[in-house]
């Protein structure tokens, strides 16, 4: 079986069951792993992505669903503008500790700050909740949301 | 960190022609998993022909940040920044990082390697320093190592070091070379943003489960949900017909599906439908009776951890009497990367990719397992997306080869969330009795602590084990509350439980009883919780910590109705900590933590910022384990499943926290643990504070509702 998917602004055709999540089909098929598996039960946000720019939850959104849309992973959204400002900010808030959940976090930032340009607290709780981080980054991704935030309004200004 | 550098250019002991290597003599190593040590090459700090300093990485990064913090301490010695030292997590080998144990855990890391790693950089600092001194024909003592490069400073003269590597390397090490003095200090004590910060951020970096290997197959697990119990039959060919399957493998207690791809192992497994059998005597365990057994081992005598002055003869007088139990659960680790391990078995030897926090071990036990020569395994250590303790465990090392060496080809067997979570080896459940008597004037004179639970200790020790756990009574056999007389006593409990090191282990439990105690007499003679503590605190390192939080948490001002601030104070892995934690409790009973307050005095810190996300990861972690962690037992097996009904906090539950480090340059103390174990028993007082309701059962939240 046979599906096509536009990942990360290329289409690509992957043997593999439209049934399949795009968290396997990313990870084992495509061999992108950074979107990552956590709880494969849309608990943890760890294998979020962006599906014509919302966030999804890759463990329960089907290959076949994303058919015909615009998939970005981490790895694609990181070569965006808003991507590489959620990457500076997190380096300069220094919130990484083992890493594993951040990709997801970052994926969702993105979807929240494309939303809202200029999240509160409240707003990034509200934003961020479906991700969980077991290292307890939560403080720094607060601080990073609102940096990456302010640099990114500052490259569209 | 250059990251696409993972060749290990120190590999073995075998030396890179013309580099400098530093063999690195380690004091003892202070490990939790009792190691035999053996003394062969060791050299794991080195400078390349290019001059780029190199550190085989001699403990495991699972997010605490060790390898920055290491990186920074050889940086320093060597006058590099951090980010041009090649930095490489090595394969597991004992004989390499020996005396040290490559096994992570105990917050050891920085005082396993702040003395020796020192000295080594030193060495090899003063080695490049005189061979630019001899190049130049001037006194060494006149040169200076600086930017990587050897200065005369006199002369202003400068020498990079891809120039002197060669000579350095072929002349004798020097023997004596002082260490860097604190006040010389350009990296330690700053903050460096983590080395893998970047990586790990965009995806790049490399965990165990994104190893990829030509011809790989994957693989999914199901063990017997009741402990102990056999695997009696599958529908296999259910499972074959999932679209991607290439086998089914059946063992013991356990089966495995083989596939193309994750996915469809998971699906044939479901489909699969695993039967198990079991006898009475596991499947009719429930948590209840385990709990029960644990709490009346109390009331046997218990071994002898501690004993000093006469306890009868302090109770004679004593004007109040306080007892209480107090019971702690069985705790997952819930790491965020579920457990997983590739392995290829072929040709008489074995290569075993997997995040572990000990590397060394993993390959010891591959090789036993596998009647194998310890020289024909390989474990390739890889980042962590969590540790806590779960990866001192080698199981998933086991199962995958169990499961490798019936397959020609590459496997990743990756658990699902539900078997990582039934299938954890659990933080011990505990019960603690304490017995404290006080003069007439709030003075504690006599101070009794029974412990009793699984012992971790007893299992890795075997027939050594004698009685008492040295991890369980941690804490408890060196309270920084003096008394008279004091006894402490470890009675061992088991259950069918597998227990394990979960981050704090015995001296977090020690800290929630021994605070909570505290805090409970304090009240009874009607004491300020702090007031009290300082009362009796001598140390003035841990008075120091106590009295920056009071200050910065406005513990006198009165909270508003509903909340309350509990404190806690600590001194455990050789680390200071005082913690205030600001709860509000609803009219549904429900906790909110507002606000943490830590302040901390760890001696010298390494990196500032490393230590602030210590204290921010603690007070998180212990925060999801204080008020809902609890793994329960019904009918043989694990009741919790995934992150629905193993509740861990999200980032709307995260509290504010306020951390004050101290700034000081005593011997570095652990980071790893301490704010864990601080914030359980600051949260049980803060509990108490809002609601008037002390909770002597974790967690608190199910306590709270309950009481």
């Amino acid at each position: 079986m046979a599906v096509t998917l536009t990942i990360n602004g290329k289409r690509r055709e992957f043997d593999a069951s439209p049934d399949m999540p795009l968290l396997w089909l990313l990870r084992d098929v495509a061999q992108l792993p950074g979107t990552k598996f956590g709880c494969a039960a849309g608990l943890c946000g760890a294998c979020s992505v962006l599906v014509d720019g919302a966030r999804v939850f890759g463990c329960q959104t089907p290959a076949g669903d994303a058919v015909g849309k615009s998939i970005t992973t981490i790895e694609g959204l990181t070569q965006q503008p808003l991507g590489k400002a959620l990457i500076a900010a997190w380096n300069e808030v220094d919130v990484v500790q083992c890493g594993y959940c951040q990709p997801g976090q970052i994926v969702a930032a993105a979807s929240l700050i494309k939303d809202n340009p200029k999240p509160d607290d409240a707003a990034i709780d509200a934003g961020m909740s479906g991700n969980i981080c077991r290292c307890g980054t939560y403080p720094r991704i607060r601080a990073a949301i609102k940096r990456a935030a302010e640099l990114h309004a500052g490259e569209r200004a | 960190m250059t990251g696409a550098t993972r060749r290990d250019v120190l590999i073995g002991s075998g030396v890179v022609t013309g580099a400098l290597v530093v063999p690195v003599a380690m004091g003892a190593g202070r490990s939790r998993a009792a190691t035999a040590t053996g003394l062969a090459g060791n050299a794991w700090l080195g400078v390349n022909t290019d001059g780029h300093v190199t550190l085989a990485l001699p403990k495991t990064e699972m997010g605490q940040g060790i390898l920055t913090t290491i990186t920074m301490i050889a940086a320093e010695e060597l006058a590099v920044r951090p980010v041009d030292v090649i930095v490489t997590i090595p394969d597991g080998d004992a004989a390499r990082f020996a005396p040290i144990d490559q096994g992570t855990g105990g917050s050891t890391s920085v005082r396993d390697v702040w003395q020796p790693l020192r000295e080594a950089g030193a060495k090899a600092r003063a080695a490049l320093v005189a061979a630019a001194a001899r190049q130049w024909g001037v006194p060494a003592g006149e040169c200076d190592a600086q930017n990587g490069a050897v200065v005369h400073k006199p002369s202003g003269k400068v020498l990079p070091y891809a120039a002197l590597v060669a000579a350095a390397a072929a002349a004798p090490l020097p023997t004596d070379a002082p260490v860097r003095p604190a006040s010389a200090y350009r990296v330690i004590g700053r903050s460096q943003t983590r080395l893998d910060g970047d990586a790990k951020a965009r995806g790049t970096a490399e965990y165990g489960i994104d190893v990829y290997l030509p011809g790989m197959k994957y693989a999914s697990i199901a063990v017997s949900p009741v402990f102990g119990g056999k695997l009696a039959g599958i529908d296999e060919a259910a499972a074959r017909a999932v679209s991607g399957v290439t086998g089914v493998i059946r063992g013991d207690d356990v089966v495995y599906i083989i596939a193309d791809n994750t996915w469809a192992a998971r699906q044939a497994l479901a489909a699969a439908k695993p039967q198990w059998t079991t006898d009475a005597a596991h499947s009719g365990a429930q948590l209840s009776g385990i709990i029960d057994a644990v709490t009346a081992a109390l009331d046997k005598p218990g071994f002898v951890a501690a004993t000093s002055g006469d306890l009868d003869a302090a109770r004679k007088d004593a004007a109040h009497r306080f007892s209480a139990t107090y019971t702690q659960p069985f705790l997952a680790h819930a790491t965020m990367e579920p457990a997983n391990c590739v392995a290829h078995v072929h040709d008489g030897q074995c290569e075993i990719w997997t995040g572990t926090q000990i590397p060394s071990d993993a390959r010891k036990v591959a090789a036993a397992r596998l009647k194998l020569p310890l020289e024909k395994v390989v474990v390739h250590n890889r980042l962590m997306g969590g540790g806590f303790g779960r990866r001192l465990e080698t199981d998933m090392v086991e199962r995958c080869i169990d499961l490798a060496r019936q397959v020609p080809f590459p496997v990743k067997l990756i658990w699902s969330r539900e078997e990582d979570t039934t299938h954890d080896w659990y933080r011990p459940a505990y019960a603690d009795r304490i017995d404290i008597a006080l003069s007439a004037d709030g003075k504690i004179q006599a101070w009794e602590h029974k412990i009793a639970g699984s012992s971790i200790m007893a299992r890795l020790m075997g027939p050594a084990f004698k009685g008492v756990d040295d991890d369980a009574v941690e804490g408890a056999i060196t309270p920084i509350y003096p008394a008279a007389a004091r006894k402490v006593t470890f009675q061992q409990q088991e259950s069918l439980v597998p227990t394990s090191w979960w981050r704090g282990v015995g001296p977090l439990r020690s800290a929630f009883v021994m605070e909570s105690a505290v805090d409970e007499v304090a009240h009874m003679v009607g004491a300020d919780p702090i007031e009290f503590r300082l009362s009796h605190i001598e140390d003035p390192r841990a008075r120091h910590v106590l009295e920056i939080v009071r200050s910065l948490s406005n513990w006198s001002d009165k909270p508003a109705p509903g909340i309350g601030r509990g404190v806690a104070v600590i001194h455990l892995w050789d680390t200071y900590m005082a913690a205030v934690a600001e709860v509000s409790v609803d009219k549904d009973r429900q906790i909110a933590v507002r606000k943490v307050t830590v302040a901390v005095d760890c001696g010298q810190v390494i990196n500032h910022s490393g230590v602030a996300a210590q204290i921010d990861s603690g007070v998180i972690f212990g925060t999801s384990g204080a008020l809902y962690g609890e793994i329960t037992i019904a009918d043989g097996r694990v009741e919790q499943a995934n992150f629905n009904d193993y509740r861990v906090l999200r980032i709307n539950e995260a509290p504010l926290i306020e951390t004050s480090i101290v700034e000081n340059h005593e011997k570095p103390g652990g980071m790893g643990e301490p704010p864990n174990a601080v914030i359980f028993p600051a949260l049980a007082n803060a509990v108490f504070a809002a609601t008037g309701k002390r909770i002597r059962a974790l967690p608190l939240q199910k306590g709270l509702q309950s009481a």
